[in-house]
């Protein structure tokens, strides 16, 4: 069962850079991909198009039954609330707890306290981090508060989970407990994973299908995919 | 339900950031309770000048004497044709031996002298109140044309530099508040702007998660809402206090009994109330321009 379906898209900015030219390309539902090229590739513009950050020029982008590239801006809510979104920067609120930066996600929604509470704890404990309710961001360490932005992405159990670079900011054994939850909540709640990476050696580890993207086009598809870079990348991993 | 949960996280919110960027805040209070004085003030005297603009119209009457040679015969027909003029509300017959003694009784000199004079100087009048005092020029005009009116009179020139006066006053004032309700809603607009800014994480994750745009935008409106509200209280306090006592100290008048203030209540109550719906409304306004302009989602 296809959850997003991309046909011909084309991303071009006001000032004439294509970003994404002509791209097509279908994920199922529960799959788990990789997308990665260097930077400039078009690679964030299409993981952003994917959440709506950015709307195509041209072609259809169609999500969890959405077409995403005739949503208005005034819609583009609905879209969100079926996927979650997870960055290099983690992005949590310094002045919240674990627990009200995962709560935050529900409160926003309208959702009663009482629905918000469970639905918290079972994020919490998917990410492992039950004993740490009450701390602050500042009082964790990089890979927690990673894990505390996962668990805000999935406490509303979306349907897709979009990871931009999530381990860019984490040594390699942080990193692989983060890929190690973000696979179990793959396997467990069948949520397909779209993640952005850098990381040559968990995507090599993952085995996973892996799309490059280079100069604004897909130059390789493969389902059990290894990093692939272009000749003139340099990669530090 | 779902409504009012987001309804009342708003508000939570947008008092909580009231209170993060105090400084600011009180800024814009402050701002805002100069202006509504101003505002108060204002409304206070606009609403005072017409009252006696109107009690000054109420007075307004002609003046028309007769000649000295008029018979009985003519001044009863005039004041039949006075009756029935279209713009007359009454017709006042005094005599010329009425004004007389009416004038003995203001002072001895004039006693001394009108007693000292063998014929009566004094003409027979009539004191004419009209329905329409815009009409009063035109209608004092129908009453010269008799040839045995010696003059009709209503006081030209003094009663429009009056009322003149107390319309560019008015509108004076007016231009002054409408320049600071702009300078107020500019300023709350500001305070937002900064709001935006430093909430910019917190309204990303809200996109992020599905709130909907209205759910975002709902407490910078209630911000500058509860702004405008706090920068109302002095001025409704002030106006309240302020009015009564500047009632009870004068008597109701200022320097002459024509300058007559309105009575405090319902007054104070109603000038309360539009400075409430001011404040809102510059508060909201503002903080919906900066949200247009600021929050771009």
């Amino acid at each position: 069962m296809k959850l997003i379906k991309v046909e011909h898209a084309y991303k071009i900015y006001k000032n004439g850079t294509t970003a994404i030219a002509d791209l097509s390309v279908t994920i199922d539902k529960g799959e788990f991909v990789f997308v990665i090229g260097s930077t400039g590739s078009g690679k964030s513009t299409f993981i952003k198009m994917l959440y709506r950050e950015e709307k195509p020029t041209k072609g259809k982008i169609v999500v969890g039954g959405i077409d995403v590239s005739k949503l208005r801006n005034s819609k583009v809510y609905k879209l969100r609330r079926k996927i979650g979104v997870v960055f290099q920067d983690f992005k949590l609120l310094p002045k919240l707890t674990v627990y009200e930066n995962v709560a935050f996600a529900l409160e926003t929604l309208g959702l009663p306290n009482k629905e918000i509470r469970p639905k918290v704890l079972k994020a919490v404990e998917a990410v492992g981090l039950k004993d740490k309710l009450r701390n602050l961001p500042s009082q964790l360490s990089g890979g927690e508060q990673q894990r505390v932005a996962i668990a805000r992405a999935i406490v509303n159990e979306p349907k897709l989970l979009i990871c931009d670079e999530p381990t860019g900011n984490l040594d390699p054994d942080t990193s692989k407990e983060i890929m190690k939850i973000i696979e179990k909540i793959n396997k467990d709640s069948e949520t397909t994973i779209i993640m952005a990476t850098h990381d040559k050696e968990l995507v090599n580890k993952m085995k996973k299908r892996v799309i490059v993207i280079e100069n604004s086009v897909i130059v390789s598809d493969d389902m059990k995919g290894r990093y692939k870079v272009h000749e003139s990348i340099t990669d530090s991993k | 339900m779902k409504a009012l949960r987001i309804l009342n996280r708003s508000i939570r919110d947008s008092f909580k950031s009231v209170f993060r960027n105090i400084s600011l805040s009180v800024a814009s209070i402050a701002c805002t309770t100069v202006t509504l004085i101003l505002v108060a003030i204002s409304l206070v005297l606009t609403y005072n000048v017409n009252n006696v603009t109107t009690n000054l119209e109420k007075e307004l009457t002609i003046v028309v004497y007769l000649k000295k040679d008029t018979t009985k015969e003519n001044r009863i027909n005039f004041e039949n044709d006075l009756k029935t003029m279209e713009n007359v509300e009454k017709a006042q017959y005094k005599s010329g031996e009425e004004w007389k003694s009416e004038m003995k009784q203001e002072s001895d000199t004039l006693k001394t002298t009108l007693d000292y004079l063998s014929e009566n100087p004094l003409l027979d009048s009539y004191i004419v109140t009209v329905k329409n005092v815009n009409d009063l020029a035109s209608t004092t005009e129908k009453i010269r044309k008799y040839e045995f009116v010696s003059s009709a009179e209503y006081g030209e020139g003094m009663v429009e530099s009056i009322i003149g006066i107390f319309d560019a006053i008015s509108k004076g004032t007016i231009v002054i508040v409408l320049a600071l309700v702009l300078v107020t809603a500019f300023l709350i607009s500001n305070t937002i702007k900064l709001t935006i800014f430093s909430r910019k994480t917190e309204i990303e994750i809200m996109r992020l998660v599905g709130a909907s745009n209205t759910a975002i935008k709902l407490p910078f409106v209630f911000e500058g809402f509860i702004l405008g509200v706090m920068g109302s209280i002095i001025p409704i306090i002030l106006s309240i206090y302020g009015y009564v006592y500047l009632y009870d100290i004068s008597g109701g008048f200022i320097f002459t009994k024509i300058l007559q203030l309105s009575a405090p209540f319902p007054f104070v109550l109603i000038v309360a109330l539009f400075l409430l719906v001011v404040g809102s409304l510059v508060g909201m306004f503002g903080s919906y321009r900066a949200v247009r302009k600021y929050l771009k989602i």
